[in-house]
């Protein structure tokens, strides 16, 4: 079997007017059997930086501690926290260095571009999916990954409108989601959406399908 | 052909595996200890390839105590857990990689028990209850059925043998001895083996015809 398909997962993420949302599944499986229904793969890099790691999850663990280890030079050395364009160009760098033994790990980096620290408006919604040798792919509307990238393809073109708000973004994004797990034996059992906005970060847990 | 069983109670971790060491059709020794103590209140059981089993928990368990020695206490369960994810992890694309699925259960005053499950990939996640091997596949459905927070040890006990007897019944390996032991806050105790709950057999009346009438 695939090592991208081993463990399970998929992940989204959309963009609004000035905000992301970022969702993933709680599938943590050994090919066919499941192990937890308790794995996120959504990870916190800087206050509104983040990165959906989905794929195996031995290099999910890695690649997120190396990525941890990075965002967490950057501010002692620049002074301020990463932003989600650097992370990404940051993550590419990581991934290509294993070009001949890649990290089986398909990451979708968002956030807020700018992101001050204060609410002025000024940040812009980012998203950018790479793949597991670190080809990046900037976004303006979503970004999908894990073993039911095709179905959230198709839910996310149906579903994805310009300029929604927070909350019309955590709906949609969350529908998209859940409906295309339900169609993957290998995704599933609930899902944790993100949703990023320059006033707060908030994050909810559905209890979908549990199987 | 092996199974280690981890469940997670109230302040314990209750961790048990079968007692059987063999080599392909062979059952070598009956009496085998598959957990390994790191620490005062971190055990580690560890099944998969013969050598890399023994190798890569000891390996580990003097990590473990040379930490002891140099800052003068104990590293948490997270923290243990996370450095043998790290070496298992680092070890996989070299030319030495570990094949040892394990179990860490153990006990710290600032997180309270528990049970980490790490596969011979050095993919780590906390479960409230973990099981390696083929026995698995019987033994997770009843712990999904029977398992609640907070057990006491004669819960998860009880559990545990519920467990044991499912494999006995359907695993087709006879797996008919498992140690078990406890970790809490007082340590690692070592409780008695378990075995499958011998049913007696049903009365069969005498001989019975088998002429066609």
């Amino acid at each position: 079997m695939s090592a991208l398909a081993y463990n399970g997962g998929s992940t989204i993420v959309m963009t609004g007017k000035n905000s992301v949302v970022l969702a993933c599944d709680m599938r943590l499986g050994t090919n066919l059997l499941t192990v937890s229904n308790d794995f996120g793969k959504v990870f916190r890099l800087s206050s509104r930086c983040f990165v959906c790691l989905s794929g195996l999850v031995t290099d999910i663990q890695t690649v997120y501690g190396l990525l941890r280890r990075c965002a967490n030079l950057f501010v002692l050395k620049e002074g301020r926290e990463i932003g989600p364009s650097e992370a990404t160009h940051a993550l590419s760098a990581l991934l290509y260095q294993r070009r001949f033994s890649p990290y089986f790990v398909e990451p979708v980096v968002a956030g807020l571009e700018n992101w001050s620290g204060v609410e002025d408006g000024m940040s812009v919604p980012f998203v950018a999916s790479l793949d597991l040798i670190g080809c990046i792919s900037t976004s303006s509307n979503f970004a999908v990954s894990g073993t039911s990238s095709h179905n959230l393809f198709g839910m996310s073109e149906a579903l994805w409108v310009e300029n929604m708000t927070a909350d019309e973004l955590f709906e949609t994004t969350a529908a998209c989601l859940l409906n295309a797990v339900n169609r993957d034996a290998f995704s599933g059992w609930g899902a944790l959406v993100t949703t990023v906005t320059e006033a707060q970060v908030r994050t909810r847990r559905i209890k979908a399908r549990q199987d | 052909m092996e199974c280690l069983i981890g469940i997670r109670g109230k302040d314990f971790v209750l961790m048990a595996g079968d007692s059987v060491a063999g080599r392909s059709v062979v059952a070598m020794k009956k009496d085998h200890d598959k957990m390994y103590q790191l620490s005062n209140r971190l055990l580690m059981a560890a099944c998969g390839e013969g050598g890399d089993t023994v190798q890569f928990a000891e390996y580990i368990a003097k990590n473990i105590q040379l930490y002891r020695m140099r800052n003068g206490y104990d590293l948490s369960t997270k923290a243990a857990a996370s450095f043998t994810r790290r070496n298992l992890a680092d070890y996989l694309r070299s030319s030495t990689p570990y094949f040892v699925n394990l179990l860490i259960g153990g006990y710290d005053d600032s997180d309270g028990a528990d049970l980490y499950y790490m596969d011979y990939l050095g993919s780590m996640v906390k479960l409230p209850f973990g099981v390696h091997g083929y026995g698995s596949f019987f033994v997770l459905s009843v712990m999904d059925r029977y398992y609640k927070e907070d057990m006491t040890r004669d819960e998860a006990l009880v559990l545990l043998q519920r467990c044991i007897d499912e494999i006995h019944e359907r695993f087709i390996i006879n797996l008919n001895s498992f140690k078990v032991k406890i970790v809490d806050k007082e340590g690692i105790h070592v409780m008695k083996d378990l075995r499958p709950t011998t049913k007696q057999p049903e009365e069969t009346p005498g001989t019975q015809s088998m002429d066609i009438v």
